[in-house]
């Protein structure tokens, strides 16, 4: 996300056309389509949460905010919004640990450097739910490789019929295919670091896991504040694809997330005004979000 | 001087080849099991090195239609996933260039409230707003349609964002000594701020082409018919656990052709793309 708490404006005032028509031709067609397939769906997701509709959708009545009471009371939607939870932090812990430490090994290797990084940058260009796929092919209880070897061993795996095994399934999926992608700002970020610092430390007698966490590690800061809100955001909402693809939120309810419990309940189950409710829930989560990760932005153009 | 000693990078190295086998794994395996017949993949454990079906699986999926998702062939998948992909990555580019230079090179009432009007939808991902704008494309008519599969997703605003921080970094004696020249905002669009504006372009493509083509949640919605289906929702259509008649040596080989012409294009592209990433998201 861009920067724009930051720079307000040009700080001086710029040389400019002066037209009174043509700007707004030119902001048009962004405006037509964002009008069209985002303000008024958004305008309607407000309207249809308050809303409830009998399941034969011949009569709608308004009903004010009962349908989130409704939602938040339903344990159903409590039990998805705790596995989205637990989805969020192991896929963000998974995904970004392996990949600082990626990066700060190959901060230190000289040759072959760019070799690593292409082999490191396929998985970002995989969908997530063909990366669900790949990973169900290994585990998969029937044919899949690595389950076979792992029952050898005698561990009874089958993540179609246990939930924990099905959720470690979807995080190792989540987890593996994002690596790359906090790779990529893990090691632009090391690189920002100046050369001069780290050495000092050096000089000064600190070993390397001292430099790592002294200084190192908290110059990191701001990319890994930055990644945690990107990789939740993408744990939220971009990794439907791998739940439905791989688990379809089961078995039971057990890797049931928030957007696919709006999806099942929209156009599955059918359950409009609830499954408003829940979008609209949702939009709140991404808003604050956001919300977050600009107030950092604003702090690091103080301190970065 | 920072110590260097061989040994410490060769457990670099070791620690770097490690994290490279754990990405690639699960890539290259799937790619084995796609040189090998049905009953050699249904038969775990499926061997390391390729087998001898390359061809045979490759041609049956790509020219001879798949069976569970009504004849189709992947070529046609591959297709349609391309369009859709190059459909959002020029459309998103071409709305947002525009609104970006409306934004930075000219004043008008209400410029600023256009552009957060178009800054917010940034924060809002299609997934929190499925239902009602599955029923915008119902009322269209752009259900298994194009521009059904394209035209929402145009609607969002990283790249008029990125575009916008470029655009403000072109000093303004470049728009004065232009004007002086002579040259109306059209002109200086074309000659000056596209060409400048290249290696953005190319970068912001890579990452709407990918953004494009692994797409699944709307893909999923807006299409019935199977010919008009992106190559990842067919992959998952063709999957089923319930029964056995899974064809996994052909699911195989469209998870490669799926994934081939993404990582081409990143691969490729890498020198921009990595660049364009870290700048427009941070």
């Amino acid at each position: 996300m861009t920067k724009v708490g930051g720079q307000k404006d040009h700080p001086v005032p710029r040389a400019i056309f002066p037209n009174k028509v043509l700007p707004y031709l030119l902001l048009a067609p962004q405006l037509a389509i964002t009008a069209i397939f985002f303000y008024w769906p958004a305008s309607q997701a407000l309207y249809q949460s308050m809303l409830r509709e009998d399941p034969f959708g011949l009569s709608t009545q308004f009903v004010g905010l009962a349908n989130f009471r409704h939602v938040l009371a339903d344990p159903n939607y409590l039990h998805s919004f705790q596995v989205t939870i637990i989805f969020a932090v192991a896929t963000a812990v998974f995904a970004m640990v392996p990949a600082l430490y990626l990066a700060v090994m190959a901060d230190k290797v000289v040759r072959g450097r760019g070799i690593y990084r292409t082999l490191l940058i396929w998985p970002y260009a995989v969908a997530p739910a063909i990366a669900g796929m790949l990973w169900l092919f290994l585990f998969n209880p029937s044919i899949g490789t690595i389950a076979v070897m792992l029952r050898s061993l005698g561990i009874s795996w089958d993540p179609l019929l246990n939930g924990p095994q099905a959720m470690i399934l979807v995080v190792a999926a989540a987890a593996w295919k994002q690596i790359s992608y906090n790779f990529l700002f893990f090691v632009a970020g090391l690189q920002a670091i100046p050369k001069s610092l780290v050495e000092a430390a050096s000089i000064d007698g600190a070993g390397e896991t001292k430099r790592f966490w002294t200084i190192i590690f908290p110059l990191l800061a701001p990319t890994s504040f930055f990644l945690l809100v990107i990789n939740t955001v993408y744990a939220f909402f971009d990794t439907f694809g791998i739940i439905h693809a791989v688990t379809g939120g089961g078995p039971g309810k057990a890797t049931e997330t928030l957007v696919y419990k709006v999806y099942n309940d929209g156009f599955v189950n059918l359950i409009l005004g609830e499954s408003a409710a829940q979008s609209v829930i949702l939009m709140v989560i991404v808003i604050a979000l956001t919300a977050v990760q600009f107030r950092y932005v604003e702090r690091r153009v103080h301190y970065g | 001087m920072i110590d260097n000693r061989p040994s410490r990078r060769i457990i670099a190295h070791t620690v770097l080849l490690i994290g490279v086998f754990i990405i690639a794994f699960p890539i290259y395996y799937t790619f084995v099991a796609s040189t090998h017949s049905l009953q050699t993949i249904l038969r775990p454990p499926l061997p390391l090195i390729p087998g001898g079906h390359f061809l045979e699986n490759y041609t049956t999926a790509l020219f001879g239609g798949i069976g569970r998702i009504g004849g189709v062939g992947v070529d046609r998948l591959l297709w349609n996933s391309t369009i859709v992909a190059v459909l959002i990555a020029v459309g998103k580019i071409f709305i947002s260039i525009l609104s970006a230079y409306a934004v930075v090179f000219f004043r008008f009432p209400l410029r600023m409230t256009f552009f957060w009007l178009i800054f917010i939808t940034l924060m809002l991902p299609v997934e929190v707003r499925i239902l009602p704008t599955y029923k915008v494309m119902v009322d269209f008519g752009l259900i298994d349609t194009y521009a059904g599969l394209t035209l929402p997703l145009m609607a969002s605003a990283t790249a008029t964002l990125l575009f916008r921080q470029f655009f403000m970094t072109i000093p303004g004696e470049l728009v004065e000594a232009a004007r002086v020249d002579g040259a109306g905002p059209w002109r200086f669009f074309k000659d000056i701020l596209l060409p400048l504006s290249k290696t953005n372009i190319a970068a912001l493509f890579v990452i709407q082409f990918i953004y494009g083509w692994t797409q699944y949640l709307w893909p999923l919605l807006v299409t019935n018919r199977n010919d008009m289906g992106t190559i990842v929702i067919a992959l998952r259509k063709m999957i089923s656990f319930a029964d056995a008649d899974t064809e996994w040596h052909l699911v195989m080989v469209t998870c490669i052709l799926a994934i081939l012409p993404p990582i081409l294009v990143v691969v490729l592209m890498q020198r921009w793309f990595v660049r364009g990433l870290v700048e427009t998201e941070k």
